[in-house]
Parts: structure tokens; C-alpha cells; sequence
């Protein structure tokens, strides 16, 4: 198992930098120009002097490779570079923004797990009654519907039409001090709708392996033994029902990042979604290809945590080492 | 990691939900607190990458600063500067006992600071060429600084309503990304509290201001870039006020509670008609398209009323327009034009001279609404009078090649001189000089006028200066400008002392009825 782990991340490494690389490539073959971006409504006015002194300044004039050598060594020593779309050392914007994301993905993620199973069961259970029927129904329509209509809409009914929740942001438009309590009234509907929009893959998945585990044989012994209904529901069918569920809490985190890169744009939240997209436009080089280098090392993470949490749950499936 | 922390406080936010008025949305009607919706957030707060260059910076002051009426004041300045009769010495006397924020004096040395540091070439500042003139600038004991200039330029003063910032605070900074870019410190109005990039911006009236504690104590900048949304939040009256379009506005005529402040601007649209295209380098097409185009009916139709018909960056309410130069739209005049310069109609319409076709391409910033409107109304003028322009849309990426040959539909305007649009849009010497002089203009008349206008420090002698530009550019329009557009303000009928200044292209954080927010008073 340890060895499965360290071979993973010794894989990740040539992974992350050829990812870095194709930002860097990507970026410098997008028709933006950083000088352009960096400069806005003032660079329309300055003289092509100052315009090229900043050129020089931000190292933009540099070419692909060296840019990208000179990044990846100082990030080795440290230093994660400036970032010219928000003025600040990329280390600042990750350090003000991460925790904020962490805290909207992993709640959504919560919500998605703990509610999808639970529904999940419930609908096993008694396979086309009218729960599972509505439940079921239900989660393919949601599986269907965008995050950013979800978003909108959840706005509009929550916000405008009965006035109970925030419309966006972290705190009040007036407030200027971050309270926990401002920020989880806050928090509602972005995770909510990130969290929903995740939740039909846990329910249907749970679903599907409680019901077949529940047709199995050892299940039906139990049965016949007199157990009691409980037991065999959480003993027996949902240990072997859960497997399937473990492998897609990995699998899910691609979808979980770039779902809630849009609910951060609907709902103004301060995460790194929107300096995404900014340092995308801007063809903001340090930023963009820190953030990919996050993004990219959580689906990596992801995989191998689902990876281990299966081996360990069932001893059956090897670790690949 | 704070966030982490309150992760644990979720089941307190249940509680919080039945409760919305917890905390409180928006100021409204308690008087000592003001929350505005802006459109746009600025990159830094620091003046030294170009934060506040045009005064207003409610974090900062300048040396001077400008009133409701556009005239300088005195503000970190004790007075107007002594200006040396060959106009290349600006001597300022400074305002004493005035301290930053931090506590700390202000002194002459922070003045040299500022603009020594702007100027510096490892500083990227885009605005820096704005301070061209400036050869040196020099301490004189702790109370005087003195300006010397590379040439005369009458309109240095305006050029030092630029914010100035504490030597002290910026001591081993990197001034391109140090903390000082978002945690700025002034001795301005108010102090900045907070800064949630992409929410908002918090400020609190500074008490020791040396003008004395605004009445307003909590000032809030909400940055709500769709426009709609900007409308609903005032609406639910989570905003006190908000910069809305024409259309917007339009829904809050009758509210009782509410005031629209329209502010007269120096925001132009204008089409750049290229001296090297064959067609729009000719003088009888340029002529013929200036009269051609139905300027009121852009404002009436596209801007709702709130505008007025442009004839060149001078808006014609400005004390600097030169009366008589308005065109006004006269299709057969303009036929006449091409007719007598040999541009005969040809089979489609189209006129024709030696073989070449009377139509070029026009291109506006894609999705760019304002911009679209007013380049298919301009296209459609142009095509009663036999000239066929093809509009176009593309991101500047695409538009700026393209510029030497292509039509653009450009916006811009900074009031205060005459001087700050007209030089650069229109002197030979600049033409392609990044997006100045984007047209090419080249007409001897207007540079020498114009750069007698930057030089004179005699206000008669500049007057007569822009009065021959503005008659150069209807006998040879390198422009056809469009419309100067007004900016709407939709505010709580809370306070007194809202005025709105002219203001330019950019809609800063300087702008609209809250430019002066520390001298509203709550209303009894």
C-alpha cells in the first residue's frame, strides 16, 4: 500500500511539469497580451515607450522555454513568482483564496456523500416504489440541468422571490469584518447547488450496489436466519453496496473542481475560480500554472485516495505496487 | 485557513437564515453609512501604478485637487503653485500638520517619493507618460517642492492632483506587487478597512483627516459588474446607490425615495477614419461623412436622451468648445460633397472614383453593445450617401493590426485640459504611437496649434490655439465623432452635498455623486 502510494507520487511529478509546460505554451499561443492586459484603460493612452518598459519589467518578452525554466526553478526555491493580473505574490493569493474553495468544495462534497448515500439506501430498499421512483427521477433531471442554471435559478427563488438568503458574496455588502456566522449564511446556497449538482452520481451509485448486494445470496441467508431488517441493511448490504461509491469520490473531483469554479462566478464567492478565469484572460502566467498545478494535484490525490480506500475495504482488490 | 475554522460554524448559519436582516443590508436611512454598486474594480489601490491619477482617491490626496466645477484647489498644497514666467518652475508650499493614516507626518520627501518612483523605469505604471514634462522634482526643506519641466506645459497642474503616498510605508517594497498595492495607507477621507477582490471594497472615514471627519463613517464599494443584478440589489435595498445604463435607470424615474444624478462627461465615441486608406484618406469622403451622420437621433435613440451630439473631444457644453463648429446632419450637403470630388454613385449605390469603391470596414470591440449600436448607425448613415462600410467585430487583439488601414469605433474623454485628449489623439508625430493618434492624423495647422495650446500659459492665447483645432477638424476630419455619452446615478434620497463632477471615459472609483462622499451630511 505504502508502495503504491509512493509510486503514484513519484508518477505525479513528470505529470505536474508537463502539465505546467503546456500552460506556459498554451498561454503564450492565446492571442492575449499580458502587456495589454496588465495596463487596461491606461495602456490605451501610453506611449509605446512605457508600454515596452513593461514589457521588459514583466519578463513577457522572454521566450516560451526560458519563461518557463526561469518559473519552475524559483518555484523549486520557493518562490512562487508575482502575479501580474492582481499585483500580488501568487503565494498571497493562494494563501487568501484556497481556504475559501476548500471550504465550498468540501461542504458540497460533504452534502453530496452523506445525503446521496442516504437516499441511495432508502430508494434500495423498496426498488419502483414511489420513493425510489420520484428520488430516481429526480436525480437524472438533475444530472441533466448545468451547475450555472442551477446557480441562477437557486438565486432568483431564494434570494429575489422570498428573500431568506444572500444573493452572492462571502459577507454582507456592508460588513468589512469576515464573522463565521455571515459566511455560512453565505455559504448556503453556493455549496448547496454544488453539492446537489454532485449528488445524483452518490445516489444512484448507492442505489444500484444496495440493491443488487441486497438480491445476493448472503443477504438472503441472513434474511432467512431472522435478522432484522436493520442489521441486514447496514450490516450486509451496504458494506458490499458502499465499494462502487468509494471509487467515484476520486473520479469526482475533476467534476467537483470545475463545478465549482462556476458556482464561485454565479455567487461573486472569493475562491480561486475567479482568479482562474482572470489569470486565464490575462494570460497571467505564475497564477495560472500555480492554480493548474492545484487543480492538477487534487484529481491525482483524489484517484489515489479512492484507490487506497478500496484496497482497504475490500482485500480482494490488490494495490497495483 | 480561516476558512477551515469556520467550517465548524456551519450549523450557527441554519440559525442565521431565519434571520435575514442579521447584520443588516445596506446603510439605508441610517445616514452615518453608505453602500454603492460599481461596475468595475480597480487592479491595485496604489497610486504609483496609476491608483487615483485623476484626484478622488478618497484613500489619498494630491497636491491639488478639483472641485464640483473642475477648477483646482489647494488640498496637501497650501496654495496654488507659483508658476516661473517661462513656465518650467512649479514651486508648491505644503499644507502643515497633516499626517497618514498610520500616524506618521507628511512631508516634502514623500512628494519627491511619489513622483520620483512613478517615473522610475522599473515601475509599471501605464499612466507614467501623462508626467512626460516632468524633468525633475526636488525637496526644499520638509514644507516646499519644486517641479522642473523638460517643456512648458501649461497643464502641469492638473497633472499633480496625483494621489501622494508615505515614503515610510513603502521602505524595502517591491512597488509593483508589495502589500502596499492592496493595503494602501493615505492621508485622505477615508481609510481602506477591506478588500475582498471581486465583493467589495470597505472604507472608514478617517478621524483625523485634516479636513475634518466625513459625516459619512462607513463608505462600502460593492463591485456588481452585470448591470441587472447592480438593479436588483438597489431595489431590494442592499445598495444606496449605483451606476445604472439609461435603460436601468429609466425604472427608478418615480421612486420617491430615490434621485437620478446625471453626470455630464468627456466620454466620447468616435469613428477614426485612417489617413493611409484610399477611401477614408480622402478629404471630400471624411467631409461628406461628418455631415451625413444623424448625430441627435444616436442620442435619442441609442443613448435614451442621455447624451449629446459630438463634434470633437470637446464636449459642446465645455468653456473650451468652439461655438460655430457644429455640423448638423444634411444627407444632400454631404452628396454634394462627393459628387463635386468625383465619388459618382455606381450600379449598387456605391460610389465610384478612378475605380475605387467608397466602402472600407469598421470595426467596434465585441460585445461592446454601445459600441455595436453606434457603428451600425454610422454604417447605415454612410450608405444613404453612396459609402459602404462593412462593421466588424473583434477583440482589440484583432482590431489593433489592423488599425493603420481599418476604421475603429474608439471611446475616450479625460476632462480637466484641453490638452489631455486633443494632443494625443490628433499630433502627426504620435500617429501609431500605441493607441494614440489611432486615426494617423496628419494636418500641420493642428500640430502647431496644438502645441502652442500645451506651451502658452496665456489662457487667451490657448483658447484661440484649440479654437483653430476644432475649426481645422471641420474643414479636415480625421475623426467623425460620434456622441459624448452621460453617466446615470441612481442614490438614496438620504443626504445632502451629492454633485457630480464632468467626468472622463473610465468610470474609476472616483467617479459618480459619491466623488465627494466625505462632504455629504445625512438628511434630518
Amino acid at each position: 500500500m505504502a508502495r503504491m502510494a509512493g509510486r503514484r507520487t513519484l508518477f505525479a511529478v513528470p505529470v505536474l511539469l508537463a502539465v505546467t509546460f503546456g500552460v506556459f505554451a498554451v498561454a503564450d499561443a492565446s492571442p492575449f497580451d499580458p502587456v495589454k492586459a496588465y495596463t487596461g484603460g491606461a495602456g490605451l493612452t501610453a506611449s509605446q515607450e512605457t508600454l515596452d518598459q513593461i514589457r521588459a519589467n514583466l519578463g513577457v518578452d522572454q521566450p516560451l522555454v526560458s519563461r518557463w525554466w526561469d518559473w519552475l526553478t524559483a518555484v523549486l526555491g520557493g518562490d512562487l513568482g508575482d502575479s501580474s493580473s492582481l499585483r500580488q505574490p501568487v503565494a498571497d493569493v493562494l494563501a487568501e483564496r484556497v481556504g475559501w474553495s476548500v471550504l465550498l468544495a468540501g461542504t458540497a462534497f460533504l452534502l453530496a456523500v452523506v445525503l446521496g448515500t442516504a437516499l441511495g439506501v432508502l430508494a434500495a430498499r423498496r426498488r419502483g416504489g414511489r420513493f425510489d421512483r420520484a428520488t430516481s427521477g429526480a436525480a437524472y433531471a438533475l444530472e441533466a440541468a448545468p451547475v450555472f442554471w442551477l446557480g441562477l435559478l437557486a438565486i432568483w427563488f431564494f434570494s429575489l422571490e422570498l428573500g431568506v438568503l444572500p444573493a452572492g458574496g462571502l459577507t454582507d455588502s456592508d460588513s468589512d469584518v469576515v464573522t463565521a456566522s455571515q459566511v455560512a449564511t453565505h455559504l448556503v446556497l453556493p455549496a448547496a447547488v454544488l453539492g446537489i449538482t454532485q449528488l445524483p452520481w452518490f445516489f444512484l451509485f448507492v442505489r444500484q450496489g444496495v440493491g443488487d448486494a441486497l438480491d445476493e445470496d448472503p443477504v438472503r441467508g441472513a434474511r432467512a436466519r431472522g435478522l432484522g431488517e436493520r442489521t441486514v441493511l447496514l450490516g450486509h448490504a451496504l458494506r458490499s453496496g458502499l465499494l462502487p461509491v468509494l471509487t467515484l469520490i476520486g473520479s469526482r473531483v475533476p467534476e467537483l473542481i470545475t463545478g465549482a469554479l462556476l458556482v464561485e462566478t454565479v455567487f461573486s464567492w472569493p475562491g480561486v475560480a475567479a482568479a482562474t478565469v482572470e489569470a486565464a484572460l490575462a494570460a497571467d502566467f505564475p497564477l495560472l500554472a500555480a492554480l493548474t498545478v492545484l487543480a492538477t494535484a487534487a484529481v491525482l490525490a483524489g484517484n489515489l485516495l479512492s484507490d487506497l480506500l478500496y484496497g482497504l475495504a475490500d482485500p480482494r482488490v490488490g494495490f497495483d505496487g | 485557513m480561516a476558512a477551515l475554522g469556520t467550517a465548524g460554524a456551519l450549523t450557527a448559519g441554519a440559525a442565521a437564515c431565519s434571520n435575514p436582516e442579521d447584520g443588516g443590508s445596506g446603510g439605508r436611512g441610517t445616514g452615518t453609512s453608505a453602500v454603492v454598486g460599481i461596475a468595475y474594480e480597480p487592479e491595485t489601490l496604489s497610486p504609483l501604478l496609476g491608483f487615483g491619477k485623476d484626484g478622488n482617491s478618497k484613500i489619498f490626496d494630491g497636491l491639488l485637487a478639483l472641485d464640483a466645477d473642475m477648477r483646482l484647489k489647494p488640498a496637501l498644497a497650501a496654495a496654488l503653485p507659483e508658476v516661473s514666467a517661462d513656465g518650467l518652475t512649479y514651486t508648491y508650499r505644503l499644507r502643515q500638520g497633516v499626517t497618514f493614516s498610520d500616524g506618521k507626518p507628511f512631508a516634502a520627501k514623500d512628494v519627491v517619493f511619489t513622483y520620483r518612483t512613478v517615473l522610475d523605469a522599473r515601475t509599471n505604471n501605464a499612466s507614467k507618460s501623462e508626467l512626460d514634462a516632468v524633468k525633475d522634482v526636488r525637496a526644499v526643506g520638509d514644507d516646499t517642492v519644486v517641479f522642473t519641466l523638460k517643456y512648458p506645459y501649461a497643464p502641469f497642474a492638473q497633472r499633480t492632483v496625483h494621489p501622494i503616498v508615505p515614503e515610510h510605508a513603502l521602505a524595502g517594497q517591491d512597488v509593483n506587487t508589495g502589500p502596499f498595492t492592496t493595503k494602501p495607507v493615505g492621508t485622505g477621507p477615508y481609510v481602506l478597512t477591506g478588500w475582498s477582490r471581486g465583493e467589495k471594497l470597505s472604507f472608514t472615514a478617517n478621524p483625523s483627516y485634516w479636513g475634518g471627519k466625513p459625516a459619512v463613517e462607513k463608505f462600502t464599494m460593492a463591485v456588481i459588474k452585470d448591470d441587472d443584478v447592480r438593479a436588483t440589489r438597489l431595489r431590494a435595498g442592499e445598495l444606496d446607490g449605483a451606476i445604472l445604463p439609461p435603460n436601468l435607470a429609466k425604472g427608478f424615474a418615480g421612486d420617491q425615495g430615490r434621485k437620478t444624478h446625471t453626470a455630464k462627461t468627456y466620454d466620447y465615441r468616435t469613428v477614426t477614419l485612417p489617413t493611409h486608406h484610399e477611401v477614408t484618406g480622402d478629404t471630400a469622403v471624411r467631409r461628406a461623412l461628418d455631415l451625413a451622420v444623424d448625430r441627435q437621433t444616436m442620442v435619442d435613440k441609442i443613448l435614451e436622451g442621455a447624451g449629446k451630439p459630438a463634434y470633437g473631444p470637446v464636449p459642446t457644453g465645455s468653456e473650451w468648445f468652439a461655438e460655430g463648429t457644429e455640423r448638423t446632419h444634411d444627407p444632400d450637403a454631404a452628396k454634394k460633397i462627393l459628387d463635386e470630388a468625383g465619388w459618382k454613385p455606381g450600379k449598387d449605390g456605391v460610389r465610384v472614383k478612378d475605380g475605387v469603391r467608397a466602402e472600407f470596414p469598421l470595426w467596434y470591440l465585441s460585445g461592446d453593445k454601445l459600441r455595436q449600436d453606434h457603428a451600425l448607425a454610422y454604417a447605415s448613415d454612410a450608405k444613404k450617401a453612396g459609402i459602404s462600410i462593412k462593421t466588424q467585430a473583434g477583440t482589440w487583439e484583432v482590431i489593433e493590426p489592423r488599425m493603420k488601414q481599418d476604421a475603429v469605433l474608439a471611446g475616450g474623454g479625460s476632462p480637466g485640459d484641453p490638452d489631455f485628449d486633443q494632443y494625443l489623439l490628433l499630433t502627426s508625430s504620435l500617429a501609431g504611437d500605441g493607441f494614440n493618434n489611432m486615426a494617423w492624423y496628419d494636418n500641420k495647422a493642428v500640430d502647431r496649434a496644438l502645441t502652442k495650446g500645451r506651451e502658452s500659459g496665456d489662457r487667451a492665447v490657448r483658447a484661440d490655439a484649440y479654437e483653430t483645432v476644432q475649426r481645422e477638424l471641420v474643414k479636415n476630419p480625421g475623426y467623425t465623432f460620434l456622441t459624448h455619452i452621460d453617466h446615470l446615478y441612481v442614490v438614496d434620497d438620504s443626504w445632502t452635498g451629492l454633485s457630480t463632477q464632468v467626468e472622463p471615459h473610465d468610470h474609476g472609483l472616483a467617479n459618480g455623486p459619491w466623488w465627494n462622499v466625505e462632504d455629504w451630511k445625512p438628511k434630518k
